[in-house]
């Protein structure tokens, strides 16, 4: 495709009309298509689904899964901000478990439930700097820090459990996880917000464009005046913030801080992006498809549990979802063989 | 027969929108070395991609050896043996040049498994007879870019090559190694191998090659002995029209007044204690070898790179740059040589392009970029650089060289520059763009920047240039005005033999 664009279009005498061939949004309509084809692959999946297991289509069901969606979503959404500069970051998991940890000791610790979020966020963000530190200013392979940061941050939440959940949680706080406004879980609502955030942000923000001009040529980008270091540093801050959060909403739902949450969701996190469309080197993607392909990792979680499918086989195929996801990634932007 | 081996005859290729190639000939001769010349964009590359076949052309034919043959895969062109070296090497770095040149074609032992004598061996003859003087056991990653280049000739003519391609091959050469290139050439030629030679570079043309085939907006528009032909005659073909002025004339002479003064610096990798000034409006040309330390030199000057000790002053005051963003504070912009690597953002528009360096400018509310603020400032350096773009959106990876050029240029003068350093600045451009690169730069000195030109090309340096420095080895080895400069003068200096 690729180089087939770039023939249209080399030529710089004479050739206006060439050039003029190009429509103007090109590339972000193409974006746009990826996302529509995306979101009819939702649609089959939910309709498919019905098929076969008509109580998925209940307002029961719907509404867990649009709040089982949101977890995963806001942690995804942060990942993604990370992917966009062409990092990882495969520590999310455990942050969402150590910020949920960090807010119920808070909590069972007597502290007033606004303190005790407070520090769920703080740790989370901290937790995310550190990574970022060792990434930007260290030099070290995102891939390599994170994952020891996986096996740090869970491990820190045994020595502070034992390996017990924490459960003297404020009836107060549970509200965020188990309540809704209009009929709206607020889980979702939080989704939708932190979602328009972070496109604006991204679309908008000095910081966003960056983020994307980091992912799309860092060189280029440094030799611009850009402190690359400092946004590198600040991504994974981001996204350890906003796995603290899921952390939370988490303690809230459960009515308990569990030593096991966010196991592993760094793979539905990773999944949900670049089902979305994101890619993995860096400089595309969108918090819509983000959030689509976090609906698509939770709507077949959801469906596999209806359909009665064993929980064995449940994890295989979310794994080779995910595969499935990439290999048509790489289809869809292959070029003719030079 | 007809003494050609290859015919490419009537071939006309159509993408969505676009006459790429109307009815062309191309022809090929035993052991002939054909130029196929042309402004980018003006289908050769489409041409070669059906001659190794990536592409199917939607009308003519492909005789080879007088027979009709069809390309429908690239193994197809292997197979008959036309094989094509591209710009950007295809090597793999880790691995020694001698299993990189017999990659897929390896010499099995006993079981199959990988003989590594065998390979040495067949290696070591191989690169005699090629006159290549590479141990064969070094990995690519520690040869210079003209042995790279040697071990992927040898790599192509691991195949029973008949027709060699070469796309650009002298482009990242040093004098010495082209002259060492061309030999090689020779030698192929004499042995019955066809070459393809594209090049940008007309006095390699002239001297290298036995016809030249000139293509121009998809058609054939010259087809010539290189004994007949001289630079003006292919440019004419090249351009349809004559191009006599490759260099505008200057308006203004520059200024006395000293814009920037560089001081006894020094750093990685070789640059040690260099000075030098450039006035107001002045432009400076910096000559020498690949390798002798221009690029690296800009780069202590804008603190990629940081600097062991020096200093700069901009109109009488020092600036401390420790980082490319205290460059552009202190209005210095650099215009990298290797455009697609550390110039551009390829996958964004032409808009975000220009816009990279003066984000703080462009903002409005909550730092959220202004929309407003930022068009006019885009549609400004489009219209006043005649960049040709569909629209301001159009992403820059569609664009051609010369357009791509004229955005990096337009974000590098987007941050007003005092002191503007061009390294390579029309590096695989087309003849067209070059000279638009090369009003742009006179008219910048003419409305007072101090310009400082790195290039390779010597009548670039000595058309555009004011003065003249000359490095080698991390050090300046000369300094003249334009008058009393001339090609050889500097070629001394940049050896070091003065």
């Amino acid at each position: 495709m690729k180089t087939v664009k770039q023939e249209l279009n080399t030529s710089s005498m004479g050739a206006q009309q060439r050039t003029a061939m190009v429509r103007p949004n090109f590339f972000s309509a193409l974006l746009r298509k990826k996302e529509s084809a995306i979101f009819l692959a939702l649609l089959g999946i939910m309709l498919t689904i019905t098929i076969v297991a008509p109580s998925f289509a209940t307002i029961g069901n719907i509404y867990r899964v649009t709040r089982q969606i949101s977890f995963v979503a806001i942690v995804a959404l942060g990942v993604f901000i990370v992917i966009l500069t062409g990092g990882i970051d495969l520590s999310i998991g455990s942050i969402v478990g150590i910020s949920g940890i960090t807010c119920g000791l808070s909590m069972a610790a007597g502290l007033n439930p606004v303190i005790a979020v407070l520090i769920g966020m703080v740790t989370g963000t901290v937790v995310g700097l550190i990574n970022g530190a060792l990434v930007a200013y260290v030099g070290i392979t995102p891939f390599i820090v994170t994952l020891g940061m996986l096996s740090m941050a869970r491990g820190s939440i045994w020595v502070m459990t034992k390996g017990w959940p924490v459960e003297k949680i404020a009836p107060s706080f549970m509200f965020i996880g188990q309540g809704d406004f209009i009929g709206i879980p607020i889980p979702v609502i939080i989704m939708v917000v932190v979602a328009i955030v972070a496109h604006v942000f991204l679309r908008y923000s000095v910081f966003g464009r960056r983020v994307f001009a980091i992912g799309g040529n860092e060189e280029a980008t440094r030799l611009s005046g850009i402190n690359v270091k400092r946004i590198k540093w600040i991504v994974y801050g981001i996204s350890g913030f906003l796995a603290s959060i899921t952390g939370i909403i988490l303690v809230a739902r459960f009515s308990s801080a569990q030593t096991s949450s966010g196991d592993g969701w760094e793979l539905d996190a990773i999944a949900a992006a670049v089902i979305g469309g994101t890619s993995l080197s860096g400089g595309a993607g969108s918090v819509l498809g983000v959030l689509i392909g976090a609906a698509i990792m939770g709507v077949i979680r959801n469906g596999l549990v209806l359909m009665k499918v064993s929980a064995y086989w449940q994890t295989s195929i979310m794994g080779f979802i995910i595969v499935l996801a990439a290999i048509i990634d790489r289809i869809k932007n292959r070029q003719p063989q030079s | 027969m007809n003494g050609y081996l290859v015919e490419m005859m009537g071939i006309t290729k159509r993408f969505p929108g676009v006459q790429a190639l109307s009815n062309v000939d191309f022809r090929i001769g035993r052991g002939e070395i054909v130029c196929l010349l042309g402004e980018n964009g003006a289908g050769k590359s489409t041409l070669m991609k059906i001659l190794t076949g990536v592409y199917r052309p939607d009308e003519g034919e492909i005789l080879f050896g007088g027979e009709a043959i069809r390309l429908s895969s690239t193994r197809d062109a292997y197979e008959r043996g036309i094989n094509i070296i591209f710009q950007e090497f295809n090597l793999c770095p880790n691995l020694s040049a001698m299993e990189n040149v017999f990659l897929g074609n390896e010499n099995r032992g006993k079981g199959g498994t990988f003989s590594y004598k065998a390979t040495q061996r067949r290696a070591e003859e191989y690169f005699r007879r090629l006159k290549i003087d590479i141990d064969p056991s070094t990995p690519v990653n520690r040869l210079g870019v003209a042995q790279q280049q040697m071990v992927e000739i040898a790599k192509a003519l691991a195949y029973d090559t008949k027709v060699l391609i070469m796309d650009e091959p002298t482009s990242a050469l040093a004098d010495k190694e082209i002259g060492n290139l061309f030999g090689i050439m020779r030698d192929l030629k004499a042995r019955g191998i066809s070459i393809v030679f594209i090049s940008h570079k007309l006095d390699e043309v002239l001297s290298i090659t036995d016809r030249v085939v000139v293509l121009r907006d998809g058609h054939n528009s010259g087809d010539i002995a290189t004994r007949d032909a001289d630079e003006d005659k292919l440019i004419t073909m090249m351009v349809g029209r004559e191009l006599s002025q490759l260099y505008a004339p200057r308006k203004n002479p520059p200024s006395s007044e000293i814009a920037v003064e560089v001081r006894h610096i020094s750093g990685p990798p070789n640059i040690r204690d260099i000075s030098f000034t450039v006035r107001k409006g002045e432009i400076v040309g910096l000559a020498g070898l690949v390798g002798a330390g221009r690029t690296e030199l800009a780069k202590l000057i804008i603190g990629a790179v940081r600097k062991k000790r020096g200093e700069v002053t901009v109109f009488g005051k020092p600036v401390e740059i420790r980082t490319p963003a205290d460059s552009v504070a202190a209005h210095i912009a650099y215009l990298p040589e290797d455009r697609k690597n550390s110039a551009l953002i390829l996958g964004m528009s032409a808009r975000e392009n220009i816009t990279m360096s003066i984000h703080d400018r462009i903002t409005g509310l909550f730092r959220l970029i202004s929309v407003k603020k930022e068009i006019a400032v885009v549609d400004t350096y489009i219209r006043s650089l005649s960049v040709k773009v569909s629209s301001r959106e159009q992403c820059v990876e569609t664009l051609s060289g010369g357009n791509q050029q004229k955005v990096v240029i337009a974000k590098s003068l987007a941050i007003e520059p005092w002191f503007l350093i061009l390294d390579e600045p029309t590096r695989g451009i087309d003849v067209g763009a070059k000279a638009e690169v090369h009003a742009i730069i006179a008219d910048l000195a003419d409305r007072g920047v101090a310009v400082l030109v790195i290039s390779s090309e010597l009548p670039e340096v000595l058309h555009l240039a004011d003065r003249i420095l000359v490095m080698h080895e991390g050090g300046i080895t000369m300094e003249m005005d334009r008058e009393s400069a001339n090609q050889e003068t500097i070629m001394r200096a940049a050896v070091g033999s003065t």
